[in-house]
């Protein structure tokens, strides 16, 4: 059904409250990003957007997106990892032995963590998969093991520094490719000391890229009489990721431009997306996680792809673990304590069910800041750590409700 | 006799549709009404309307029970008068024992501490009235659907019971076991007990029931009383379709072509335990062109065999040959099966035929995602070109193709599972039980989609509980017991007889 011009405005207006109840998921968790987002900017007089913060926001954030990525495959596919925590700190310990201790290049160490972490997750889903052992189970004791594998490489030491190519992954900036004379009139045209040109025309070609996006698929759901989006609705919503997207990169851009993570966060987070939506594997992860033994008979390799999903989790768990410890600069046996819980939270956050085949990669990047700016607002107001805690219990448990309710009332 | 139940011009609206419109219906004390109708007709929603699920002032019409106007807000009232409904989908827990599951939510107990002496003791006299020789601690994991079924009677039983409302009790019971129920059915009337039984199988209908109302896109379009007038089959038939149906079984050309499946010494032994073994030494062959069934009871091996065939997904030590236009295949997992021109449409389509939150299209391409991908991508539009050109061909219907399955009604569902199977272009089709569950009207639909595939040139494998099915649509039928086949019958041989005593002679 499309909306038709005929329609009277009373009509029209009906139909617009009827799909915001129907999607109220999707619009709710980016309408909450972006009221947390306006409260923190408010209560925190301005700190929250500013440039320095925003950059700190994303680095900040950077592991757990990456780990988001991987965990909603795995929760996609009907399974859960409770080990990433562990298993990114384990890498971390890795990563400082080689370099540290070993003198081994840096390459050379980020191939050995990567292959470390494809290893472990091969280990685990290997019994998820082919012993059909819960994944609960498995990847707690993932957890145990590597949690104490960590403490013994490290000998219960901190382990650093790391040298500056390392440090690269979390800390650096890529420089600016525009001619400096370009980026010095531009910033005196908007009253801004500086403006880093590559990252002001990267956001402002993000977001033109997703108007293009959203566009084409606009078009084509009106071929196929898809319920489609009314009129408003797509506008204000497109409207403000781009908005969105070129106000952080515009700070960005004052402050010391893009951080090499933030490539390697949006670059993951666009092919995951892909690989989700758009593929034959991906889809057929869906299928599993909706109901594995209809996916079974339908010809899906079910335990390869469960195997699979783990390998994969592995593998962003090691990258998000290199990331920690070059950000941190040295590689400790609490590195990524308890972080699992965050990652599955964001994941939660974003719309995943528990029980299997539904989430989107996109919500999990959002679950993930959203938890991120939970954090980092509460902490520039100097709400204790007890505090903040309960809130991020009660912000999950509310996404979660929200879900069921949703799901019982259609 | 006075009338215990009557529902007077009973209206149910929800947003958008009229489910129930003016829907009227009475039995009386120590009757057995059936009600009938297709899938979507009205027949849950009014009796849930009765049960008090749907509570007073949420439907227009009134309840006369026991001579006095009903209103129940909850099934709890309901049960208190003595109304309780078991539903196809059963409600016990596989995990407790029998006396357990039967006075679950009753318990036999006082001040909270239950008495398993008087609950053992109840439980057998229940058991006793019911027909089943069980002893009280078996769990309800370790019996069959149709033993579920009695105790589900029988907890019914323990709780007073004055109105026993059955729906589509014997949808999974072998013939056998729903002759068993049906008796019971009789035999509780005579102790008194008013039943209502909701039925697509009309046999059954006209065996117990004393009054029939037939309800048809949510009125009640005639009620028939079998003590007065004969009803018969066609009769009822017309009513629920609302139109007159020449034949149940659409004619089709009847001509076998070469070769295409050729299965031999099939040897399958249980998942489990290896030294059981399930089947024996099959040999069967179909057809290009041919609609072949596999008869026999509930047990008889014939979803095993099924499956084993079907990339070894039941059983192990499988052993024998397959032969696809007389060339040996590998059919050792489900995509090499598939690849080798199989497909195989489950028997339960909700646990194992399809996803059930997902949209029609994207379970209708599952099974040949490459088909409608380009390497690796998939290429949406085409997707929903293919979704769509299955919806139209087989006529699910649903406003759109990207509507979830757990929204269609189970003839539609059929007709989705239909269709990932087709776009799997197969060369033979084993179908398990095509029609359970489903409406007549319906029905007629997919044995359409059958007799197509035969001009085609497919072969179909049926497999059917249904006897009557399989006489009026297969060219051969092997008949199956106790996991090997003990005789084959052509078209022309065949009957319920024949069958019958093809498996009690074995």
């Amino acid at each position: 059904m499309t909306t038709t011009t005929e329609n009277s405005p009373n009509e029209q207006k009906a139909g617009i409250g009827e799909y915001l109840v129907r999607h109220l998921r999707e619009y709710g968790l980016l309408f909450a990003l972006i009221a947390i987002m306006a409260f923190f900017q408010i209560a925190t007089n301005g700190t929250l957007l500013k440039p320095v913060n925003v950059t700190n926001l994303l680095l900040q954030n950077s592991y757990i997106v990456i780990m988001a990525l991987g965990m909603l495959i795995v929760i996609v596919a009907g399974h859960i990892d409770l080990s990433v925590g562990s298993v990114m700190g384990f890498v971390g310990a890795l990563a400082a032995v080689m370099i540290v201790e070993l003198d081994q290049p840096t390459w050379i160490t980020i191939a050995t963590c990567i292959a470390a972490g494809a290893l472990i997750g091969a280990a685990q889903g290997y019994w998820v998969a082919y012993w059909g052992i819960p994944s609960f189970i498995v990847t707690l004791a993932g957890m145990l093991v590597f949690r104490g594998a960590s403490l013994w490489l490290l000998e219960g030491q901190s382990l650093g520094p790391f040298p500056r190519e390392f440090q690269m992954m979390a800390n650096g900036f890529v420089p600016d490719i525009f001619p400096a004379g370009f980026g010095e009139s531009v910033a005196k045209l908007l009253g801004e000391r500086r403006v880093n040109m590559l990252a002001l025309v990267t956001g402002v070609s993000a977001a033109c890229a997703i108007f293009w996006l959203e566009l084409k698929k606009r078009a084509q759901n009106r071929v196929y009489g898809m319920d489609t989006e009314p009129t408003a609705f797509f506008w204000a919503r497109v409207g403000i990721i781009s908005f969105a997207l070129v106000f952080i990169l515009f700070k960005l851009s004052t402050f010391r431009g893009l951080p090499n993570v933030l490539i390697t966060m949006g670059v993951l987070t666009i092919l995951y997306a892909f690989f989700t939506e758009r593929t034959v594997t991906g889809r057929r992860i869906y299928a599993l996680g909706g109901n594995i033994k209809a996916a079974k008979l339908s010809g899906v390799k079910t335990a390869r792809l469960t195997f699979l999903a783990f390998v994969n989790m592995g593998v962003l768990a090691a990258i998000a673990g290199m990331v920690f410890a070059a950000r941190l600069n040295s590689a400790t046996p609490k590195a990524g304590f308890a972080l699992e819980l965050d990652v599955i939270a964001a994941v939660f956050i974003g719309g995943a069910s528990m029980s299997g085949g539904v989430g989107k990669i996109v919500g999990a990047v959002v679950g993930a800041f959203l938890m991120g700016v939970l954090n980092n607002g509460m902490s520039i107001l100097g709400i204790g750590i007890d505090y903040q805690q309960m809130i991020k219990g009660l912000v999950l448990l509310a996404a979660v409700i929200f879900d069921v309710y949703n799901k019982q009332k259609s | 006799m006075s009338a215990l139940l009557e529902m007077r011009a009973i209206t149910k609206e929800f947003p958008g549709v009229k489910a129930l419109d003016q829907v009227s219906l009475s039995v009386d004390e120590g009757e057995i009404l059936a009600l009938v109708g297709e899938n979507g007709a009205g027949k849950s929603t009014l009796m849930k309307v009765l049960s008090g699920v749907y509570p007073t002032g949420s439907y227009d019409g009134e309840i006369i029970y026991d001579g006095a106007l009903a209103q129940f807000s909850g099934i709890a009232d309901s049960e208190a008068k003595g109304i309780i409904i078991i539903h196809q989908e059963l409600a016990l827990v596989p995990l407790l024992s029998i006396a357990e599951n039967i006075f679950l939510g009753n318990e036999q107990a006082k001040g909270g501490v239950i008495n398993w002496r008087e609950t053992e003791q109840r439980t057998v006299e229940l058991l006793r009235k019911v027909g089943l020789s069980e002893p009280p601690g078996t769990l309800i994991d370790k019996i069959g659907v149709g033993k579920q079924q009695l105790v589900e009677i029988a907890k019914a039983l323990a709780k007073d019971v004055r109105l026993l409302i059955l729906d589509e009790p014997t949808a999974a019971l072998s013939e056998a076991d729903s002759q068993a129920l049906l008796d019971l059915m009789l035999e509780l009337k005579a102790q008194g007990v008013t039943q209502i039984i909701i039925s697509h199988k009309l046999n059954e209908v006209r065996q117990v029931a004393d009054k029939i109302t037939v309800i048809r896109d949510g009125t009640s379009v005639s009620a028939m009383d079998a003590r007065t007038e004969t009803i018969t089959e066609d009769k009822i038939v017309r009513d629920m379709v609302g139109r007159d149906m020449a034949a149940r079984y659409p004619a089709r050309d009847r001509r076998a072509g070469e070769k295409i499946l050729d299965v031999k010494n099939w040897n399958v032994f249980h998942p489990l335990h290896a030294d059981r073994q399930v089947i024996h030494d099959v040999n069967l062959t179909v057809n290009a062109g041919e609609v072949v069934g596999i008869a026999g009871l509930m047990g008889a091996g014939r979803t095993e065999l099924a499956m084993s065939l079907f990339g070894q997904s039941y059983g192990q030590k499988i052993s024998g040959d397959v032969l696809m236009h007389g060339q040996s295949v590998d059919v050792s997992t489900v995509s090499k099966a598939v690849a080798s021109g199989l497909a195989y449409v489950t028997e339960d389509r909700k646990e194992l035929g399809l996803i059930l939150d997902e949209t029609i299209q994207r379970n209708i391409t599952l099974s040949n995602l490459p088909e409608v991908a380009n390497g690796q991508i998939l290429q949406e539009t085409k997707e929903t070109r293919v979704a769509e050109s299955y919806r139209d061909a087989l006529n699910i219907r649903t406003p759109g193709v990207f509507q979830r399955v757990v929204n269609l009604s189970g003839g539609n569902q059929q007709k989705v599972v239909l269709s990932k199977w087709l776009f799997a272009k197969p060369e033979l089709l084993i179908l398990d039980e095509p029609t359970r569950g489903i409406d007549v009207g319906a029905k007629f639909e997919i044995y359409g989609i059958i007799n197509d595939l035969s001009a085609q040139g497919k072969g179909v494998l049926m497999i059917s509980s249904e006897m009557p099915e399989l006489l009026g649509m297969c060219d051969r039928i092997y008949v199956m017991n106790e996991g090997a086949f003990v005789g084959e019958l052509t078209a022309e041989e065949a009957s319920q007889e024949a069958i019958m005593s093809l498996i009690v002679t074995d």
